[in-house]
């Protein structure tokens, strides 16, 4: 039968199971948009190309499948590397599909050209230009294993036009791609030398990493602490694997961890680092990070192991065959004395809270949305304090729970990752908390929630500011303010109704917490406007560069440690 | 003489597929990972489906995360660290001298 590269690429990707796609349509790559037309893949128009990008990361990140968005040729290929950059610092499995110019054109700054192919280079796992349309048979399950096999990633295909219009004759298609087998500990040896360090160690802590969440044996990481009384600290990316109101769990580590958490690290004598990548945010300054602790660490990534921080025993895996073996054989175990001392720790060293009384404390917010929000919900934010404050104090009870933008920390993720979550995730309420400088970054996708009809409550912790970067500027930069956009605040509950979402005010309501779970129960999409203290800071913070144990804890420098 | 201009020690050899771009997948690679690249020697082998690309880098106690990276990348086949082959460059910097020579 006679196909168009077109035909081709839809074809394909029915096969592997995509039922969706996002994306926007252009001159370079309408053939694919006449071949969707054809298809049972629903199509979810974005309005902006960086929206549909995130549209189809929080497809991905929720659940784990590859996700794909479409772009045309040149602004609709360049409005999607943010991202493509996004989701290849937290490992996503984005594909990538961009129109292209006709071959013949390529090279002579034809009209909508960019060199797509140059441009997402750095930026992805693996990137191709089509030259035919008979190599998309296996180009794209080629994109589709790369993206889903060993660490995830996001991949890119661009595809020029004739490519898209060029047809061939098919009898066969390719099998569809599936997830490889990831790199397997093969040395027994490794095995129990783990085995015997867990065995030896007084104070073992676990590190959780998103590469846990990856693994799926978020169940065997917790059975095995409880079972060998092993607290766990969480990485940004892991938080989530154990559920955050259990004793053993002691919250997000570094840059913002509460101070209880550093300080046992410091104490630690054996370190379990699954999935983990000893990102700066993380370690602190990585010489000083641990100094008591062996260090086991496993992650699937061979170039992850020993970049950082020297492992004593490093074991190139897929995690939960490592943790299974532990499992299996490592038995039972009590700490009590090494417990004790963690829950010493928690009671005099918490996360510092001043202002109960105050329903809009950061904190105290975050507990009211849990509490009064249904009972399934996700959570998604954007980018500054108050995704640090949720990290912090939001209690997330199972994986993929928590959606964020991790290594590039990207302000404007909040939304259309919230729309694609909610689209993959319907029976679930979607919380999209974001900040007021940060929702403006893709504001334009409330026109995306209010058409889909979603269940994503989007959640303004507004503080009329660019809150981080003030906090920065007061910290470090003797309070000189310049670029945070002072005092100015848009009426975001107008805003939202105008374009289509319900918008509640907490400012101007008589009955606050009442407004808010109205508006949280309530089915289909809303904006819920919360005025912020603009001083509030998050805390504890260490200084870029500084170790865990120098931790800010009210605006002056404090020397952690000891009593 | 030649043996002067040449003063990077370390030679990777990286076998790779012959696809459209793999040559910036690599050179794109080193630059964004602050690896300088000394100098390049490119040449297809076999029924060209294979290329031998051998880096003249400088060892600077990040060159085994270096190849370790390298090694990630889809087109790369191998990344061997065969410093004998300094010899290449020099060979090939004195023939270019010679050629200036006689112009």
């Amino acid at each position: 039968m006679i196909y168009s590269g077109a035909e081709i690429v839809v074809k394909l990707l029915e096969r592997q199971g995509i039922d969706r796609i996002c994306g926007i349509p252009g001159g370079a790559n309408l053939p694919i948009y006449h071949a969707l037309s054809h298809s049972s893949i629903q199509h979810i128009l974005a309005r902006h190309e960086q929206g549909a990008g995130f549209i189809a990361q929080g497809i991905a990140r929720v659940s784990g499948k590859p996700a794909v968005c479409l772009a045309s040729s040149g602004p609709g290929a360049t409005n999607l590397l943010t991202a493509v950059a996004d989701a290849n610092m937290d490992s996503i499995p984005l594909i990538a599909i961009t129109g292209q110019v006709p071959s013949s054109l390529i090279g002579t700054d034809a009209f909508q050209e960019a060199d797509t192919f140059g441009l997402m280079l750095p930026i992805t796992k693996h990137n191709w230009i089509v030259r035919s349309a008979r190599e998309l048979l296996t180009l794209i399950p080629e994109a589709f294993r790369l993206a889903m096999s060993g660490r995830p990633g996001p991949v890119a295909i661009d595809i020029p036009k004739d490519v898209q219009m060029e047809k061939i004759d098919i009898r066969d298609w390719p099998e569809p791609a599936l997830k490889t087998i990831a790199p397997q500990v093969s040395e027994t040896g490794n095995l129990d030398r783990a085995l015997q360090m867990l065995q030896n160690a007084k104070r073992p802590l676990f590190m959780i990493g998103g590469g846990v969440i990856h693994s799926g044996c978020h169940e065997a990481v917790f059975q095995l602490a409880r079972q060998q009384s092993i607290p766990a600290v969480a990485t940004f990316m892991g938080l989530g694997v154990i559920p955050g109101d259990h004793d053993l769990f002691l919250g997000m580590l570094g840059m913002h961890g509460a101070r209880y958490t550093n300080m046992a690290l410091e104490e630690c004598d054996l370190l379990i680092a699954a999935g983990v990548r000893f990102d700066d945010r993380a370690t602190g300054d990585p010489e000083r990070f641990c100094p008591q602790a062996q260090i086991i660490h496993v992650d699937i990534d061979a170039s992850e192991l020993n970049k950082i921080k020297p492992a004593q025993l490093s074991i190139n895996s897929d995690v939960a065959p490592v943790i299974q073996h532990l499992l299996d054989n490592a038995g039972q175990r009590f700490r009590p004395q090494w417990l004790e001392r963690i829950a010493y720790l928690k009671q005099h060293f918490p996360l510092h809270w001043s202002g109960e009384q105050d329903q809009f404390h950061p904190y105290a917010l975050l507990q009211s949305i849990s509490e009064l929000a249904p009972a399934r919900n996700i959570v998604v934010t954007d980018v500054g304090q108050h995704q640090m404050w949720t990290a912090q104090a939001y209690p997330f009870k199972y994986p993929r729970q928590w959606i964020s933008s991790g290594g590039l920390g990207t302000m404007g993720f909040g939304l259309p990752t919230a729309i694609g979550v909610a689209l993959s995730k319907p029976e679930h309420t979607v919380l999209c908390i974001s900040g007021d400088g940060s929702l403006l970054m893709n504001l334009q996708e409330l026109d995306t929630l209010a058409e889909h009809r979603l269940n994503v409550k989007i959640i303004v912790m507004n503080n009329q500011h660019l809150g981080l970067v003030r906090q920065q500027q007061t910290l470090f930069y003797d309070s000189r303010y310049l670029g945070i956009n002072n005092q100015r605040s848009v009426d975001f509950a107008s805003l939202a109704q105008a374009m289509g979402v319900t918008g509640v005010d907490l400012q101007v309501s008589a009955s606050p917490m009442d407004d808010l779970e109205a508006a949280l129960q309530a089915p289909g999409p809303a904006l819920i406007n919360v005025p912020i203290d603009p001083e509030a800071m998050v805390l504890p913070m260490v200084p870029p560069g500084a170790s865990n144990q120098e931790m800010i804890i009210q605006q002056s420098l404090v020397q952690a440690g000891g009593q | 003489m030649t043996s002067d201009i040449i003063t990077s020690n370390s030679v990777l050899q990286v076998t790779v597929k012959n696809h459209a771009g793999v040559l910036s997948h690599i050179c794109g690679l080193f630059a964004r990972r602050a690896y300088s690249i000394e100098g390049i020697i490119s040449v297809p082998q076999g029924d060209t489906s294979i290329m031998q690309v051998y880096l003249l880098v400088q060892e600077n106690g990040k060159l085994d995360q270096v190849m370790r990276q390298t090694q990630k990348l889809v087109d790369v086949i191998s990344v061997k660290r065969r410093d004998q082959d300094v010899s290449l460059f020099q060979s090939v910097s004195a023939q270019l001298a010679d050629s200036v020579a006689t112009l």
